[in-house]
This record gives structure tokens, C-alpha cells and sequence, in this order.
């Protein structure tokens, strides 16, 4: 069969405005965000700190924060109670029982910054300023043995936080059975 | 639930004298009888029979942070009804108006974009059949006999058609740099879940949905749009999508890290195990069902893989000493449920069921001892072990250790 010539066709089309000429053609639609709703849509807080914003807290004051808007579910020192630990289980993952919590499994601090700010407290997320967030990422940490007492948090210092179960993530290798 | 209709004694009087006078007297004697009622009349939105009751499974139905299984048993062919189709949500359904919903997508690209709903159902659209599975899907499965029936089992998985648009249509109106690596999905859900999905994975066949089974995608699904990637662990396909972001890196949100990675026995994790494996169950007879009297039946199931289509399904009735093909049944999409179906004679006697499939990479749906041998015990996501189901002497059904 000879090859047909769509070109011609197309081009035609295109000058008159019904078809677009080829498939790499943007169709233009969508608009160029405002800066306010580009402001909103900064969301995401990756490992290397891309996304933490200005502010920071010491362990001191994310204790006040946890027991004021985390304790009821999570428990007075992180423990676990009607919501799950989220701290404690250290070596764990090898025993039969695992136990994974933000201390013994999480690989990244970033990761609970970015969870917390998006999700807790569970009924009012939204609700914690960027301040409160470092401070009771801060606790938690401390709470966990991964900071000391001392520990001021912000968006130098969390990205450097060394997790313990840092190396623990492998990448997908399945198919694993034959 | 009646409906207003018109007087029925109008009508009968009507037709009665019409009748009376063009019938011959025998004729007319044939077909005096019971007298019937008319039935409904039309509705704006049809339900299914008040003699049905096929109804999702509600893990925890008070909480927000739940789930619920679809009836697998009740369902023909490979298309799950929307209002069946299985939920997973960590902060319930939100109530979202379309027209002021907005899809953003930024990061690294050229032109960061706004889209409304307008916008996406005017781009070039794509309908296609897949299924989604939860990756915590037959996690009851670890145990040898398992959950006690398929809407437990094997219910939080379930296929639809979806209507959308192709993201790489909407990646190429942004323009991505060259160092973006991955995307980064929002929903616009209390919790903002969010998901990473690697680029190139993204620019393959992933898709932008609005539209589920000839309607808008229900609320429970994402309404009034969600991100559809074909073959992938449930809660990679981010619903009530809002905010993409082009990035450099995986954002190593919570549910890809602390949730979703699968924990081996040297204490390593496997993570971003994105695909679901090629997998089946017999949905009847299955479990708690009860077959009234030996004699012929059909052996019906579904089979899908992550991977692609499914080649091959075979049956076995006698716990895994003997298989024979089974038959496809209907079409056979890429990533998408199966039917497969065997005829069988039941003898009466006590038999133990299961299915296999294969999917066109050659993959063969393990035993949970294969499972066991290569994951250990500590693994939660991902089961996809070939599920035994016992037919009793008495007729009855139930889970069974293979
Ligand atoms: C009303 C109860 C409640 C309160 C208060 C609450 N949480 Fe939670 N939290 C939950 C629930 C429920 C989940 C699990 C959500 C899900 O299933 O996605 C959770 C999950 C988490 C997780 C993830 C755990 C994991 O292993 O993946 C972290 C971290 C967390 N909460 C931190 C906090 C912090 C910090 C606060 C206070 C600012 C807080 N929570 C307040 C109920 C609560």
C-alpha cells in the first residue's frame, strides 16, 4: 500500500484553525498560576530540605506542643495509645515482632516534618505553625534518641539529622519467587 | 419506596371496555386471570433491584482513617459497579465543588500551570480499563487459611473504566527540565496525602481521571479527579488530586516510607514497590457460599497483573496436585481485571480449590510458602499468593490451608 501523505493534509487544516498539526502541539490550555496559588501549592518537603520553610524549635517547646496536641492519641511519651508509637522499637526489625516507629524505621527527618504539617493533629491538620512543627519534630526526635536536649531545629539543621535506620531501605528487586 | 402513577382504575376501565368489545367471547375466556399492576415508573437515577443486596465491607465504619472491600463474590465480568468499588482514605471523602477545584502542576518545569476541571475535559481524553488493588490487599493472607471469604480476602481490589487525560499530554504542556526525576502528587483531602511516582513511570501510561464506568469518578474515588498509575499499589493513584510537583528527587512522604515498604527478614526494607504481581481468585464457589446439591457448576474468578495482561489462568480441585486451563472469558486489557471460568462437575465429596494465573512476562502467581521462603514473615503489603478454598461434603465452602 502506498503511503498516504498526511502532511499536506494536516497543514491545510491547521492554516484554517480546526486540526493541530502534529501531536507535540500544546493546546495552550491552563493558566499561569498567580503567586498566591503557587505560594499555597509549596507543600512538599523533600530530603535535602527543598521546601522547609523560615522558622525553627527547641526540643523544649515541642514537649508543651506534643502534650497539648499529640499526647491524647499518641500517648504522654510518644508510646503509642489509641494512635500508634512513635518511638521505641530500635533493633526490633530483625526479632519476628517488629515494632516500626518515626525512631526505628523512619529513614528521614524531613519525612515527619512534612507529615505532620500535612496531616496532624489528626482532627485540626493545618492547624500547627511552622514554628510548632520544628518544635515538636524537635521532641520527637529527642524523645526517640536521635537529638539531644539541646537540639534547635530548622531548615539547616533537619535536613542533617542522621536517622537510624538511615541505610535501611533497599529498592524494589521482585520478581522474587520462581 | 412508591412512586406517584396514574389511577390504575382509569386505565382498567378503559382498557377493559376495548377489550370487551373486540374479543371473541373464547379468546377473552383464555385471558381473564390474574389481574397485574403496572410497574414503576421511570426514575432519575436507577438503583439496583430491592431484591439485591450487594453491599461494600466496612473495616472500622465509624473512622475516616478506613476501608472498605468490595463484594467480589456478587460481581460478573470485570467492570466493578462505582458505588461498590473499594475506599481507602486516611481523612474520609471530601466534598469537592468542580468548578472551583484546581490542578496545579510546578517544580521543574518551563511553564508551571493551572488547570480547572473545564480545561483537562477539553484536552484529548483516554478511556481505559484498569483495575486498582490496595497494596494491603489479602493481608489477612499470611496466615495459611486466611479470611474466611473473597470480600475479605481479596476486596480491596477492584477495576473500572477510567476517562481522563494522559499526563504526559499535560508533563509536555508544562514543559519538564531536563533534571526532574520524579513527580510529586497532592489530594486535596483533610491529610493531603501525597505520593512520588518516578518520572519515567509517569510519561508512560499514567492518567488524570475524571471519569469512572460513563460517569464522573465518585467521591469515594477522588471526584472530582484522581491520579490513575495503571498497575501500581492503590495509594500511589492520589485522589482529589490537586498540586503536582515536578522534582529532582522522591519526597520520601510517610506512605512510601513508614507505610507501603516491605520490611525482609535482614531487617532491610524493599521500597517503592510500586507494582502488584499478577494475581487470582476463585469468586465462586468461594467462601461462606453453600453449593445445594452435587452436579455441574461453573468455577468463576478474576485474574490481574501489574505487569500487563494475563495469559494464562489454570484450576485445580484438588488442592494443587492437578491443573487444567481455564477459560478467558470477555476481553483481555493490560492491567485490568480478568474473568476466567472452568466447568466442573461436583462429585459431592470434599475438594479443595484454587487458581493460578500467569501474565504475559511469564510471571506464575506463587504458594504463600514461596512467599514466605523469599519475603519472611515480617512483610504486610504485596500478598499475592494462590488462595485455597475447601468444598465441604455438606455443600459448604470455606477458607482452607492449602
Ligand atoms: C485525634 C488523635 C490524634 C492526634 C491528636 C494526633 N494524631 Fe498523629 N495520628 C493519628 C492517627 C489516627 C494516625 C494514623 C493516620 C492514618 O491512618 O493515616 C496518626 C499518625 C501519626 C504519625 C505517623 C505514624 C506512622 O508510624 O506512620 C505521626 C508521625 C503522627 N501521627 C504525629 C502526630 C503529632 C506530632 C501530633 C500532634 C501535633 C499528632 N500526631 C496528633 C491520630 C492522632
Amino acid at each position: 500500500m502506498p503511503r498516504r501523505s498526511w502532511r499536506p493534509t494536516f497543514a491545510l487544516l491547521f492554516v484554517s484553525g480546526v486540526v493541530f498539526a502534529a501531536e507535540s502541539e500544546r493546546t495552550g490550555l491552563g493558566s499561569e498560576p498567580t503567586a498566591e496559588e503557587l505560594g499555597a501549592a509549596g507543600y512538599t518537603v523533600f530530603p535535602d530540605g527543598k521546601g522547609l520553610p523560615a522558622g525553627s524549635g527547641t526540643v523544649s517547646e515541642g514537649r508543651a506542643v506534643y502534650q497539648q496536641f499529640c499526647a491524647a492519641c499518641h500517648g504522654k511519651n510518644a508510646e503509642g495509645d489509641e494512635a500508634a508509637a512513635l518511638v521505641g522499637g530500635r533493633d526490633s526489625l530483625t526479632s519476628g515482632r517488629p515494632r516500626k516507629t518515626v525512631e526505628s524505621y523512619w529513614p528521614y527527618a524531613t519525612t515527619l516534618w512534612d507529615y505532620i504539617r500535612r496531616s496532624m493533629p489528626y482532627e485540626s491538620p493545618g492547624s500547627l505553625n511552622d514554628d510548632e512543627i520544628y518544635a515538636v519534630v524537635a521532641h520527637l526526635l529527642h524523645l526517640g534518641g536521635v537529638v539531644g536536649e539541646d537540639a534547635v531545629l530548622d531548615q539547616e539543621s533537619l535536613p542533617r539529622v542522621e536517622m537510624p535506620n538511615r541505610e535501611g531501605f533497599v529498592s524494589d528487586d521482585r520478581p522474587d519467587t520462581d | 419506596m412508591s412512586k406517584q402513577r396514574p389511577s390504575r382504575r382509569a386505565f382498567l376501565g378503559l382498557a377493559g371496555a376495548a377489550a370487551a368489545s373486540s374479543l371473541h367471547p373464547a379468546a377473552r375466556a383464555q385471558t381473564t386471570g390474574e389481574i397485574r399492576d403496572l410497574g414503576d415508573t421511570p426514575s432519575d437515577y436507577g438503583r439496583p433491584s430491592p431484591f439485591e443486596d450487594s453491599k461494600r465491607w466496612s473495616r472500622a465504619p465509624d473512622a475516616t482513617a478506613s476501608s472498605s472491600n468490595t463484594p467480589l463474590a456478587d460481581l460478573e465480568g470485570i467492570v466493578t459497579p462505582s458505588g461498590l468499588h473499594f475506599e481507602r482514605h486516611h481523612t474520609g471523602v471530601p466534598a469537592i465543588d468542580p468548578d472551583t477545584h484546581r490542578l496545579t502542576i510546578h517544580g521543574l518545569v518551563d511553564r508551571p500551570l493551572v488547570f480547572t476541571m473545564d480545561d483537562l475535559v477539553r484536552m484529548s481524553s483516554v478511556s481505559r480499563f484498569h483495575f486498582i488493588e490496595c497494596s494491603g490487599n489479602s493481608a489477612r493472607e499470611w496466615s495459611p487459611a486466611g479470611a474466611p471469604n473473597v470480600q475479605l480476602s481479596h476486596g480491596l481490589a477492584s477495576c473500572s473504566e477510567w476517562t481522563g487525560v494522559l499526563l504526559a499530554d499535560l508533563l509536555d504542556e508544562v514543559g519538564v527540565k531536563a533534571d526532574a526525576s520524579w513527580i510529586v502528587a497532592e489530594g486535596a483531602d483533610a491529610g493531603l496525602m501525597s505520593r512520588s511516582v518516578p518520572l519515567e513511570r509517569a510519561l508512560d501510561d499514567v492518567m488524570i481521571a475524571y471519569g469512572q464506568n460513563g460517569e464522573a469518578v465518585r467521591p469515594e474515588q477522588g471526584y472530582p479527579l484522581r491520579l490513575l498509575v495503571p498497575g501500581c499499589e492503590g495509594s500511589i493513584s492520589v485522589k482529589w488530586l490537586r498540586r503536582i510537583e515536578v522534582a529532582h528527587m522522591p519526597s520520601m512522604a510517610r506512605d512510601e516510607t513508614s507505610k507501603y515498604t516491605d520490611l525482609l527478614p535482614d531487617g532491610k526494607a524493599r521500597q517503592f514497590t510500586l507494582v502488584m504481581d499478577a494475581k487470582s481468585v476463585i469468586t465462586r464457589p468461594s467462601g461462606e457460599q453453600k453449593l445445594d446439591r452435587p452436579g455441574f457448576f461453573e468455577i468463576r474468578g478474576l485474574a490481574w497483573s501489574g505487569r500487563g495482561t494475563i495469559s494464562r489462568v489454570e484450576v485445580s480441585t484438588d488442592g494443587g496436585r492437578s491443573w487444567t486451563d481455564a477459560e478467558i472469558e470477555g476481553p483481555r486489557h493490560a492491567k485490568a481485571f480478568t474473568r476466567f471460568r472452568s466447568p466442573w462437575r461436583w462429585d459431592g465429596g470434599r475438594h479443595l480449590l484454587m487458581s493460578r494465573a500467569t501474565d504475559d512476562t511469564g510471571y506464575v502467581q506463587p504458594t504463600l510458602a514461596a512467599l514466605l521462603e523469599a519475603r519472611g514473615r515480617s512483610t504486610i503489603y504485596h500478598n499475592n499468593r494462590i488462595k485455597a478454598w475447601e468444598v465441604r461434603e455438606s455443600g459448604e465452602v470455606t477458607n482452607a490451608e492449602a
